[in-house]
């Protein structure tokens, strides 16, 4: 199975955020976060932000 | 009151109960098309459009529900004219995918990065601080109008790519493109202003 490199890896981060990624290509994110401390806060932090936006101060409902 | 003063004060008391929105109407549309006037302007059609029908709510929290689905409309409506009647792409928006990567990759050492990302430690505890949020509305501000619509509509908004590639006339990989751009880059300016561990 080919390894993915840091930068394929980023790419691929950022798109299973928008759509399914394959098994293949699963398989492959997993071996590189493994060994990569790098990409992994990477991942974190992609999470991170994605939930982080949503918690906007403008966003805020409750106005009294 | 005869009928037409139980309109009028009809109509002064819906204005009193759609006006007390405004304010969270206004944050929402500025958040989302980070322009002033053309917030102010959608908020005021979707006020409008309230008035015209906004009969049989049982509640404020349903009638701002409603409201808020009429300004997504519009804010979509403004993000697929801004689209379709774009100027050329910004420098930032047409850099070849190589010299993006080039940023944050290194060539010559098999495509790791320059700078390994670091770690947030709990990054959630900074999403109380008023100044996390300042740097991070700083860092947005850095997105170029068309990264930004896209960044906008799949993460506030919660379209999926087919969705925004319907509406804004582009492909799914121009999406997937974009969206990266825009993440990389908040990311790092995030870990550059904010999380950097000072060293």
């Amino acid at each position: 199975m080919q390894k993915l490199n840091c930068k394929e890896v980023s790419v691929l981060l950022s798109q299973t955020e928008d759509r399914r990624i394959s098994l293949l290509e699963r398989l492959r994110l997993r071996a590189h976060l493994k060994v990569c401390v790098g990409c992994m806060n990477f991942q974190r932090q992609l999470n991170f932000l994605r939930r982080a936006i949503r918690q906007h101060p403008a966003l805020k409902d409750d106005d009294e | 009151m005869d009928a037409r003063e139980t309109n009028v004060s009809d109509a002064l008391a819906g204005q009193d109960q759609l006006a007390a929105h405004r304010d969270y109407l206004y944050r929402f549309a500025l958040l989302h098309l980070r322009d002033d006037s053309r917030a102010q302007d959608v908020v005021q059609e979707t006020l409008l459009a309230g008035m015209e029908s906004r009969s049989g709510f049982s509640g404020r929290a349903q009638l701002r529900t409603w409201l808020t689905g009429i300004l997504k409309h519009k804010i979509i409506d403004v993000f697929r004219r801004q689209s379709r009647e774009a100027p050329l792409q910004t420098e930032a928006e047409a850099e070849s995918e190589e010299d993006f990567a080039d940023l944050y990759f290194n060539p010559k050492d098999r495509d790791h990065w320059h700078t390994f990302p670091t770690t947030w430690g709990n990054p959630e505890k900074s999403l109380e601080q008023k100044r996390f949020w300042e740097i991070f509305d700083a860092c947005s501000k850095e997105m170029p109008p068309q990264i930004a619509r896209v960044f906008t509509m799949r993460e506030l908004m919660g379209l999926e790519t087919d969705e925004i590639c319907k509406e804004l006339g582009i492909t799914a990989n121009n999406c997937w493109v974009m969206l990266y751009r825009a993440r990389m880059n908040l990311r790092q300016c995030l870990e550059t202003r904010w999380f950097g561990n000072s060293s």
